[in-house]
């Protein structure tokens, strides 16, 4: 059963041979016994969820059951949840217990899904490993030395491990598809605007989009189907028709355009990388596909640009954790900016507080124009760069990441390094596009390799039935992690 | 040595919505500490801001108002900085792009008309308060103001001195009440000031180096602070110092500014526009639909009052210094049935403004708490008009109205204040009068004009208050010159 995909899981529970109370048992279960070997988890709470599982079952007894109702999905901590303990995976909100619902977290329990815990994640969501987390790095479940990525290793991780069938997620540079392609699961970026913000803590605000992380593709289109809704509270929530995200899943790819930009496809990608991805390409190619080169070639500044705004939004966004109203608080302090200076440095750790630095610094008066204006015109000139693109072909695709899973600790010392992680990745959220990754092969040590797929502006379910015929046709998206098969 | 002296006014006006500006907490003043701030307000992790559209329509009736440019397009903007009463660590202000552009304020002193030009007026939301009392060795914080709309209304430096800058806030101040954006309670801190003072040789074109004295929220301080900065700023000068621009605080105690911080400590704001909020856009339709439910505006008004009814400027500034006041008077005007329009409008603006003003006054009330309604006074008007009451008794059948005894008529009635008028009558207590006073009448007939005054103190004696004076006086004249 824990390896059933979401269609599944409903359907087994609308036929009442699992209830939604046994099913929430057996993931917390899973989660007792692997969960110290992964991390993948912050904080679970199984009278709440197990409260909220039998509340599901009486609404699936009564007939009232929606697709997700009784389903147990982990949210990653950024989300806040009422009642539950939501960190960001920082010490600055250790004990912080959120007042209210994030509006993605109320579209869930609209739906009857039940909360299964929340996830471990890179502290406010900055870093690429999920190594900066306060409560301890995420080990990837295919090798516990190496990273999951990041920044939603946890959600990503505990999908692998089988712990959860489904998870939350965000995205501000690749944080949900880096992580999906070094776990070998599938993960969704929206297009800027789908899923309201509200309730969401802000890393970098005109980056940050909510996202879903599961298995296959069929299952991110029941999940965007609850997430994907318009929110007066958020002021960029876009206000469109509903959408049904799974009706396209099956409309065949004959004549599907797929640029290749030749910026994705050069050096800096490992061997085995590239030799996947162009592998899963031939697979499309035999399922009716062309492929055409198309240039980005703003791109390659996508990381500078990216290293300019989103530290810039986050120093400010940051500057509500002063220790006045709520979180952590230093102990001892002589006046009142020193109560500020000693809780943000204990409070924060060191990605964090550079990143808040160089935020600070791009802002200030005299650097402005240099760094934060010019960031924003490169941001103009990915995006134009798309759009021409997005003229010769319907989705883009290359490599999610680089490489595969890299070791615990490899990439610490030298934040470049880390930051050229997310190389693939950045442009999609500076121009506000759709991203996703699937798995499309293992590499030569057995480590799950990621497809990336770029879509036009809402063309979301046009790129889940991309992804999911290729699921139907190949098996990486059901080969199962160590940890998911134990 | 000629010193003039150069002042701009920062004023910030809180705009009177039902709910903040990015949140849908209530606005009203005095609730207890931190019970009308929302999760917004307190700034949780998560939350975001959402523009009240009521604040916007109200900065485009002041841009209306002032005749600026209501910018199509404006962009809120983050100004950080650190303070516990600021609960996101930014304020959310309108930095490059306001709302309001350009403008001017026409201001009156000593009958001479004054523009003061406006740079902008912008949108931001309030801070909370910090609260130092109470609190032993500690501060406390009320986030219920946090929030609250505000419109910064920034002029150039146009005002030349402490009367000038006083009388621009209070023009701005009865204007921002008229077109019903602000309720200008002082008191509350609805309507305060910061004033940037600098001086100059008088000929000079240069601008001094200025200092901005902070959160003046009456105009007797705002007076008091300028005219002490001003002449400290002339000494200091004169004593061969430098003025370093600051920020400085007004101490109403001592009377005194004192320095706050220098532009070397000043914060460098880094101002960016706010990534949750969109440009704020204002299309055609809006703008239309806000200046076709737009008030007369006060010099509108005041110029009709001046062309139409023949009221003297001195009448009209009066009688537009707010919106109730103007309103009173037109609600008045149009109740007086009888007589002539301009005499009309002469007496009530006469009455509104010396009479019911002193009344209200004394009684420490405001007029839509007068206990004489416009109707009311019409009706004594009207009364005096067709020469049923002299003057002298209005005052007194004011008093009844004032004190609820009933309508002008009723206590004429009641009370038989009705004025004599009949000829034969007052011939009648002239020829008594006459009779009683062979003295009098020897002297006045001898050249003493201080005699003919006294027997008409005793003709209207002797009608208890009631005859027509101007009567008595031509018949007092004829009877005496016959002789």
């Amino acid at each position: 059963m824990i390896n059933s995909g979401l269609k599944a899981l409903s359907q087994n529970l609308a036929d009442r041979k699992i209830s939604s109370v046994e099913l929430t048992r057996a993931y917390l279960e899973r989660i007792d016994a692997h969960n110290g070997a992964v991390n993948a988890f912050i904080t679970v709470d199984a009278e709440a969820s197990l409260a909220q599982a039998k509340a599901a079952d009486a609404r699936i007894a009564l007939g009232d059951a929606k697709p997700l109702t009784g389903i147990p999905i982990a949210h990653k901590d950024i989300w806040c949840a009422k009642g539950w303990r939501t960190t960001c995976a920082s010490r600055m909100l250790e004990n912080f217990r959120a007042p209210y619902d994030a509006h993605v977290i109320e579209r869930f329990n609209e739906a009857g899904a039940v909360i299964l815990g929340k996830t471990n994640m890179d502290e406010f969501a900055m870093g690429s490993s999920n190594e900066t987390s306060w409560f301890g790095p995420v080990k990837n479940p295919w090798d516990q030395e190496r990273v999951p990525g990041g920044s939603s290793g946890g959600s990503a991780a505990a999908v692998a491990a089988a712990l959860t069938p489904a998870a939350t997620g965000t995205d501000t540079g690749g944080s949900i598809r880096q992580p999906a392609s070094l776990c070998g699961v599938s993960g969704l970026k929206p297009t800027y605007g789908l899923v309201s913000r509200y309730g969401m803590i802000a890393f970098a605000s005109s980056l940050d989009q909510g996202g879903p992380l599961a298995r296959t593709a069929e299952d991110l289109a029941l999940l965007l189907d609850v997430m994907v809704n318009f929110d007066p509270r958020d002021s960029t929530s876009l206000d469109r028709p509903e959408e049904d995200y799974s009706r396209m899943l099956e409309a065949p790819l004959n004549g599907l355009r797929i640029g290749l930009p030749r910026e994705y496809f050069g050096d800096g990608i490992s061997g085995d990388v590239r030799t996947a991805v162009e592998a899963a390409i031939d697979e499309y190619r035999k399922l009716g596909a062309t492929t055409v080169e198309v240039g980005l070639p703003a791109s390659e500044l996508s990381v500078p640009a990216y290293y300019v705004i989103a530290p810039a939004e986050a120093s400010s966004n940051l500057s509500r954790f002063d220790g006045v109203r709520y979180g952590f608080r230093a102990e001892e302090y002589t006046d009142l900016l020193d109560m500020y200076c000693k809780t943000r440095a204990q409070g924060f750790g060191a990605e964090v507080k550079r990143r808040i630095l160089i935020g600070t610094y791009v802002l200030s008066h005299g650097y402005y124009d240099a760094y934060y204006l010019q960031a924003q015109r490169i941001r103009r000139l990915i995006a134009r760069d798309f759009s021409q693109a997005f003229e010769q072909c319907d989705v883009i695709m290359s490599p999610t990441s680089p490489s595969t899973a890299f070791g615990l600790g490899a990439r610490m010392t030298d934040p470049v390094q880390m930051y050229l992680s997310d190389i693939f990745t950045l442009a999609a959220n500076l121009a506000g596009l759709p991203g996703m990754s699937i798995p499309c092969g293992l590499d030569s040590a057995g480590l799950p390799v990621g497809l990336q797929i770029i879509g036009n502006y809402f063309s979301e379910a046009r790129m889940l039935n991309v992804a999911h015929l290729y699921q139907r046709q190949t098996d990486w998206a059901t080969r199962m992690s160590p940890v998911a098969a134990s | 040595m000629d010193w003039e002296i150069v002042i701009g006014l920062e004023t910030h006006a809180q705009l009177s919505t039902r709910s903040k500006i990015f949140s849908g907490a209530s606005t009203a003043f005095g609730s207890p500490p931190n019970t009308q701030a929302c999760a917004v307000d307190i700034a949780l992790p998560g939350v975001l801001p959402v523009l009240n559209i009521d604040a916007v329509g109200k900065a485009i009736r002041f841009g209306i108002a002032v005749g600026a440019t209501v910018n199509r397009r404006s962009v809120f903007a983050r100004k950080n900085y650190f303070y516990p009463d600021l609960p996101k660590g930014y304020q959310i202000s309108q930095y490059e792009t306001p709302v309001v552009e350009g403008g001017q304020v026409a201001i009156q002193l000593d009958g001479v008309e004054k523009i003061i030009h406006l740079t902008r007026a912008h949108l931001e939301e309030d801070a909370g308060k910090s609260l130092h009392e109470d609190f032993h060795g500690m501060t406390g914080i009320d986030l219920n103001r946090a929030g609250t709309p505000l419109l910064e209304i920034v002029t150039e430096p146009d005002m030349r001195s402490a009367e000038e800058a006083v009388e621009y806030a209070k023009t701005l101040h009865a204007l921002v009440r008229w077109i019903d954006i602000c309720d200008g309670n002082m008191q509350e801190g609805s309507f305060r000031c910061d004033a940037n003072v600098s001086v100059r040789k008088r000929g000079s074109d240069q601008l001094g180096t200025r200092r901005e004295i902070k959160n003046l929220n009456s105009f007797r301080f705002l007076q008091q602070a300028i005219e002490y900065e001003a002449r400290w700023q002339i000494e200091h000068l004169e004593e061969g110092g430098n003025i370093q621009q600051a920020t400085v605080l007004f101490d109403p105690d001592s009377g005194q500014t004192r320095l706050m911080r220098t532009k070397e400590d000043a914060h460098d704001y880094r101002y960016f526009p706010d990534p949750d909020l969109l440009p704020l856009e204002i299309d055609d339709a809006w703008l239309e639909r806000t200046r076709e439910d737009m008030p007369e505006l006060p010099a509108v008004r005041r110029q009709r009052y001046q062309n139409e009814l023949g009221l003297s400027a001195q009448d009209t500034v009066l009688l537009v210094s707010d919106r109730e006041t103007a309103d009173y008077f037109e609600a008045t005007l149009a109740a007086i049935s009888t007589g002539d329009r301009a005499a009309a409008a002469k007496l009530a603006a006469n009455w509104i403004n010396g009479e019911l003003a002193a009344a209200l006054n004394r009684a420490e009330l405001e007029l839509p708490a007068s206990p004489v309604s416009a109707s009311a006074l019409a009706g004594l008007i009207s009364r005096v008009i067709d020469k049923t009451l002299s003057s002298k008794l209005a005052k007194e059948v004011f008093d009844g109205l004032w004190s609820g005894a009933g309508s002008a008529d009723e206590i004429i009635d009641k009370r038989g204040l009705r004025q004599i008028s009949d000829s034969g009558a007052i011939e009648k207590l002239v020829d008594e009068v006459i009779g009683a006073n062979e003295q009098q009448v020897a002297d006045y007939l001898g050249g003493k004009q201080k005699a003919f005054n006294s027997l008409v103190g005793q003709v209207m004696k002797a009608s208890k208050g009631k005859a027509n004076p101007a009567q008595v006086n031509e018949i007092l004249k004829q009877k005496l010159d016959k002789r």
